[in-house]
C-alpha cells in the first residue's frame, strides 16, 4: 500500500503561520497503516502543533478529522461542515487524499501533513520497502515475481548489471541486488531459462506514466 | 564490413587487437585529450572515450572523441544509457556517426550516487542489451528503434559492449554474454581482470558455448600503481575484485609501480594464449604515459596496418 511519512513539524509550522484555525484530517486507509495518518497520528499530532503555537504566543485551534478513505470523494463530502468553519485544512493522508479533499473545497487551501513516499510491503514491523512503481506495464510473470522496475537502482530489465557482487547492488552493500534475487527466485521456481529472455525496449511513455495523470475508465462500474 | 573501423578490420583479420582508453577532461580543455592522446598514438588500434565514467561530469564522449578523429586516432565512443532516453540516444548516434565515429560500446553506466551529481535523476530507458538492439536495428534494418521510420543515410558502426566476468551472479555471466551477443553485439572488453582463476572459468564457459566464436572478445587488464590503489579498487570499485595474493605482490614489491606494469604485461601474456581471446583493453587509467612501455613489453608492437 501507500507510504507516508510525516513532514518535519516545523516546516508544517511554517506554512500554517497565517491561520487561528484548521481542520487537520487522516485518512484510516494506507496512511493507519503505516503509523502516519490515521485517527491516532491525527492526535498526536494536533496535540504537538498546539503546543508548539501555544509557546509561540500564537495559539492554533485545530478540528480533528479521519476519513474513511479520503480518496474517495463521498467520504470527504462527511467533512463539508468542518472545512466550512476553519480557515485551513491540513491532511495527513497520502497526496491522493490532499488533492481530493482540495478538489472538494474550491475555496481553502489545503496543505500536505506527510511525504508521499511509495507503494510498499511491510517486511517486519516498522520497515517498508517500496515494492511498485505503478509503471502500468506490469513484467512480474517475467521476473518471478520481484521487480526490477521498482527493486533495481537502474530499473534494468536484462539481468543484473556488473556491479551486483555478493547479493548487493554496487551503489551499498545493504541494498539487495533485485536481479540476484530475481534470478535466485526463477531458479527455486524451475523458470531460470526467463534470465536468458531479451525484454525489449519497456514502452514507458506510450503505455505508462509519462502522458499526464493515467486514467482508468470502466463503463460497466459509470452510473 | 560493418563499419570499415580500424578496430572491426583488425579483428576480423583475426589478429590480435589492442585497445586504450581516454578519459576526456573535466571541463573544455582540449590540450587534456591532446596529451593522452599522444601517449596512446601508435600503442593501440582504438582508443575508448569514457562516457561520464563513475557518474562525474567530463567533456562529452561524441565531442572527444571527434577530437580524436581529427587527430587521426580511432576512437570506440562509450555511451551510457543513465543520461539519455532513447530520443537521445538514437539522435546522439546519428551525430556521432556523422562525425565519423565507427565504433561504440553499449554500457548500462555506473550509478549517479558514485559521481559528483548525486542528485540527478537517472534516465535508464533503454538498458545496455536494450542499447546493443537498437544501433544493430538502427544499422542492420535501416530503421529507428520500434520499427517504421527509415533512417536518412547509413549507419557504419561497429557495435562493443562490456561484459563483467567478475559480477553475480556467475552463473548468469555468459547468459548475459549470449544476451548481448544475440542483440547484435559485435565485440566485448571485459572489466579489468585480476582474478586470473576465475576470468579462466568463465572463459571455460564462454568456449563450452562456442560464445567466443560469435564474438570477438577483448579482454580487459589495467595496471595496478600500488598496494594502497589495488586494495581501494577492491574494496570501492564495483565489479572488481582484486585477489590477496596479487594485493600481497604489490605489498611487498620495492618499486610497486614497476610490479604493477610487469603484473599487467604478464597477464596480457597469459591472455594471448587462451583460446578465444581476440585481444586486450589495456585502461591505464591517468597512467596513459606508461601505454608505450606496457604494449613494448606484452610484444604487442607494432601494431598493424590494415586496409
Amino acid at each position: 500500500m501507500i507510504k507516508v511519512e510525516q513532514k518535519p513539524v516545523d516546516e508544517i509550522l511554517d506554512f500554517l503561520e497565517p491561520y487561528n484555525k484548521i481542520l487537520l484530517v487522516g485518512c484510516n486507509a494506507c496512511v493507519a497503516v503505516c503509523h502516519a495518518g490515521g485517527e491516532k497520528e491525527v492526535g498526536i499530532l494536533a496535540a504537538a502543533l498546539r503546543m508548539a503555537r501555544k509557546k509561540l504566543g500564537h495559539k492554533l485551534e485545530i478540528l480533528e478529522d479521519c476519513s474513511t478513505r479520503q480518496c474517495e470523494p463521498e467520504f470527504v463530502e462527511e467533512l463539508r461542515e468542518k472545512v466550512k468553519s476553519v480557515e485551513a485544512v491540513l491532511s495527513i493522508a497520502c497526496g491522493v487524499g490532499v488533492q481530493t479533499v482540495a478538489g472538494r473545497f474550491s475555496d481553502i487551501a489545503v496543505y500536505p501533513g506527510v511525504n508521499t513516499q511509495f507503494m510498499g510491503e511491510t517486511t517486519e514491523l516498522g520497515v517498508w520497502v517500496e515494492r511498485c512503481q505503478a509503471c502500468g506495464n506490469c513484467v512480474l510473470h517475467l521476473t518471478g515475481g520481484i521487480c526490477p522496475v521498482a527493486r533495481c537502482a537502474k530499473q534494468l530489465l536484462n539481468g543484473p548489471c556488473g556491479g551486483s557482487q555478493e547479493g548487493s547492488c554496487e551503489i551499498d552493500k545493504e541494498i539487495p541486488c533485485a536481479w540476484q534475487q530475481i534470478h535466485d527466485r526463477l531458479k527455486a521456481i524451475g523458470q531460470l531459462d526467463r534470465m536468458a529472455q531479451f525484454i525489449p525496449a519497456k514502452k514507458w511513455g506510450r503505455e505508462s506514466r509519462d502522458r499526464g495523470p493515467r486514467t482508468i475508465v470502466r463503463e460497466d462500474l459509470k452510473p | 564490413m560493418k563499419s570499415g573501423s580500424n578496430l572491426e578490420k583488425i579483428l576480423e583479420k583475426g589478429l590480435f587487437a589492442v585497445t586504450g582508453e581516454l578519459g576526456p577532461p573535466k571541463g573544455n580543455d582540449i590540450s587534456v585529450v591532446e596529451k593522452k592522446a599522444e601517449f596512446l598514438r601508435g600503442y593501440v588500434d582504438a582508443v575508448n572515450i569514457t562516457d561520464n565514467q563513475t557518474a562525474i561530469v567530463r567533456m562529452s564522449s561524441i565531442a572527444a572523441s571527434s577530437l580524436l578523429i581529427q587527430r587521426d586516432l580511432e576512437p570506440v565512443m562509450q555511451m551510457v544509457t543513465r543520461d539519455r532516453n532513447r530520443i537521445a540516444i538514437q539522435s546522439d548516434i546519428f551525430g556521432a556517426t556523422a562525425l565519423g565515429i565507427r565504433n561504440m560500446l553499449c554500457l548500462t553506466g555506473d550509478h549517479q550516487s558514485f559521481g559528483n551529481q548525486i542528485d540527478s535523476k537517472n534516465v535508464h530507458d533503454l538498458d545496455s542489451i536494450q542499447l546493443i538492439d537498437c544501433v544493430r536495428t538502427m544499422r542492420d534494418e535501416g530503421t529507428i528503434l520500434g520499427g517504421e521510420e527509415e533512417v536518412e543515410g547509413q549507419l557504419r558502426i561497429f557495435i562493443g559492449a562490456a561484459a563483467n566476468p567478475f559480477g553475480d551472479p556467475f552463473e548468469f555471466r555468459v547468459i548475459r554474454l549470449a544476451k548481448k551477443i544475440h542483440a547484435g553485439v559485435d565485440f566485448i572488453q571485459t572489466q579489468c581482470i585480476y582474478d586470473m582463476n576465475r576470468f579462466k572459468e568463465w572463459m571455460q564457459m564462454v568456449r563450452d558455448q562456442g560464445l567466443h566464436e560469435k564474438v570477438h572478445i577483448m579482454a580487459g587488464v589495467t595496471p595496478l600503481k600500488s598496494a594502497g590503489m589495488a586494495r581501494y579498487m577492491n574494496k570501492n570499485v564495483s565489479g572488481i575484485t582484486i585477489p590477496g595474493e596479487l594485493i600481497d605482490r604489490m605489498a611487498k614489491a620495492p618499486k610497486p609501480a614497476e610490479e604493477g606494469i610487469k603484473i599487467c604485461v604478464e597477464q596480457i601474456e597469459e591472455l594471448k594464449e587462451m583460446e578465444g581471446i581476440h585481444g586486450v583493453h589495456i585502461m591505464a587509467i591517468e597512467w596513459e604515459h606508461k601505454m608505450g612501455q606496457i604494449t613494448e613489453e606484452a610484444g604487442l608492437l607494432p601494431r598493424p596496418t590494415v586496409s
